[in-house]
């Protein structure tokens, strides 16, 4: 890396701040602002799709990441099959709530920037690197805020050097914070988070993990409109990936289907 | 007012080309050689952390021979390169051949536009998939481009080496193991002694990996793959 001050750096995201401004999601040129104060009141978009409810549970060897299916345009679906759980690399995934499009952009353009920064440099970046870049490009996305597109991940990693999973979550300013436990966001969090906090223990099995946050996502579609349950009838779960020691790892539809018809049935036995 | 000196082109041509092959030549070589699943690249490379060879994307690698600083703003152009167009694009477009035109292009507009040329040979390789060719490029300090097949040779004394792979690489790409013996065999024979595994460099292109294809090989995995 060369210390001089026009040095090009390692990131990509601020490489295409300043080659092609025109592709980072916050960099695109919007109409100039009139003077007159009325003038700028913005006309009311129109609906764009919006992903629901995304968390995260933490387990003995590392984090469980899962997500809704459904994309909401107002009160219209907009989608059913939407996937709103990414991975990253290797060791670390992130899920998305917010404005879909500007969401996807981000995880596409994150995980750029983690192999762009691993190739130039040969090593790569920490846990706590990782977390921190994310910060700034959420941080980035500011001025989208305000125009109502809302960019809000939670992010998962496993953590090598410190030998286990972590769990950050951030807010639109940028800011990060550690979750010791677990975290839900988007529409349906709050039914998801209360939902977890009934189920938590700390140094749970991976399979246990998996049931609580399946669980937890099950009970936010029953109060929140925005958040898809199991789809039945089309044969739609939601989609989940284990993080750990070992590399990240895809959680079967089967497997998923399987602890939805365990939990259907105890629900249909209790009432 | 003092008149400057004139130099003819072909002259000036002439010297910054003695320029440019005698730095390479003074560095080590490297060998790219198609093999069963891919392509292996080898370099003579005494340092554990100062990489001659490269991961550029998905199925593309890129060593260089020559000036170290020189190759490594070739290399971090290349990965800026190759990353923009993936994200811009979708990573099955990232090409070897469009990187080695720009690479081609670079160096050969350095060659004939500044006083002092770059002291580099590149080679970029792509390991094919779906029935694909692999593809090998050599680019030249003066920019000019060359295709080849099965091997390739860059840096230290890479005519000789050429034409001792010439003479044993025959036919269908050899196992990896074959590769491998072939190419330490190869370097050995320009240095005239047994080069130690940890000074040796060694990556492949592997088509049956997922995802990204490259893969550094340890010495210690080297020892196991020779003995």
């Amino acid at each position: 890396m060369s210390l001089t001050p026009d040095d090009q750096g390692s990131s990509f995201f601020d490489y295409l701040m300043r080659q092609r401004p025109d592709l980072v999601p916050s960099g695109r040129v919007w109409p100039a602002v009139s003077s007159q104060p009325d003038d700028n009141r913005m006309a009311p978009l129109q609906p764009l799709p919006h992903g629901t409810t995304v968390l995260a549970v933490k387990y003995r060897g590392g984090v469980v990441i899962a997500g809704d299916r459904r994309a909401t345009e107002g009160y219209q679906i907009a989608g059913r099959r939407m996937d709103k759980v990414f991975k990253i690399d290797e060791h670390s995934a992130m899920a998305i709530a917010g404005a879909a499009g500007p969401c996807i952009e981000m995880a596409k353009l994150f995980q750029t920037e983690l192999e762009h920064y691993e190739k130039l440099e040969g090593v790569q970046l920490s846990c706590e690197g990782k977390a921190n870049k994310l910060g700034q490009m959420i941080k980035a996305n500011l001025p989208m805020v305000f125009q109502g597109l809302v960019v809000l991940p939670i992010y998962v990693g496993y953590d090598q050097k410190r030998d286990e999973g972590r769990i950050f979550k951030y807010d639109i300013t940028g800011g990060r914070y550690e979750e010791s436990d677990y975290h839900a966001i988007g529409s349906g969090g709050k039914d998801a988070r209360n939902s977890m906090r009934e189920h938590f223990r700390k140094d749970l099995s991976e399979a246990d993990a998996l049931r609580i946050a399946l669980l937890a996502l099950y009970n936010a579609a029953e109060e929140d409109v925005g958040t898809g349950g199991p789809d039945l009838v089309r044969g739609i779960y939601p989609t989940a990936k284990h993080v750990s020691a070992a590399g990240i790892k895809d959680v079967e539809e089967p497997q998923i289907a399987t602890v939805y018809a365990t939990l259907i049935d105890a629900r249909k036995r209790e009432n | 007012m003092p008149l400057p000196y004139y130099v003819s082109p072909e002259q000036m041509m002439q010297d910054k080309a003695e320029y440019a092959k005698k730095g390479i030549a003074k560095g080590r070589s490297i060998i790219a050689m198609e093999y069963e699943q891919g392509v292996l690249l080898v370099a003579d490379n005494p340092s554990a952390s100062l990489f001659k060879i490269s991961e550029i994307y998905d199925s593309i690698a890129l060593s260089g021979a020559g000036k170290y600083s020189e190759f490594e703003n070739l290399r971090k152009a290349g990965i800026r390169h190759a990353d923009l167009k993936g994200f811009m694009y979708s990573r099955e477009d990232v090409t070897a051949r469009s990187l080695a035109n720009g690479y081609s292009q670079t160096l050969g507009t350095i060659f004939s536009q500044e006083i002092k040329p770059l002291e580099v040979e590149i080679l970029v390789a792509q390991v094919g998939e779906l029935g694909r060719q692999n593809e090998i490029y050599r680019i030249s300090f003066d920019g000019s481009i060359f295709d080849e097949r099965g091997y390739a040779a860059i840096g230290g004394k890479s005519e000789a080496l050429q034409a001792f792979l010439k003479e044993r690489y025959k036919g269908e790409p050899p196992a990896l193991q074959a590769a491998l013996v072939l190419c330490t065999s190869a370097l050995e024979s320009m240095t005239n002694q047994k080069l130690p595994l940890e000074g040796i460099e060694v990556a492949v292109l592997d088509r049956t990996r997922p995802g990204r294809k490259f893969r550094r090989i340890p010495a210690g995995e080297s020892r196991l793959l020779l003995s």
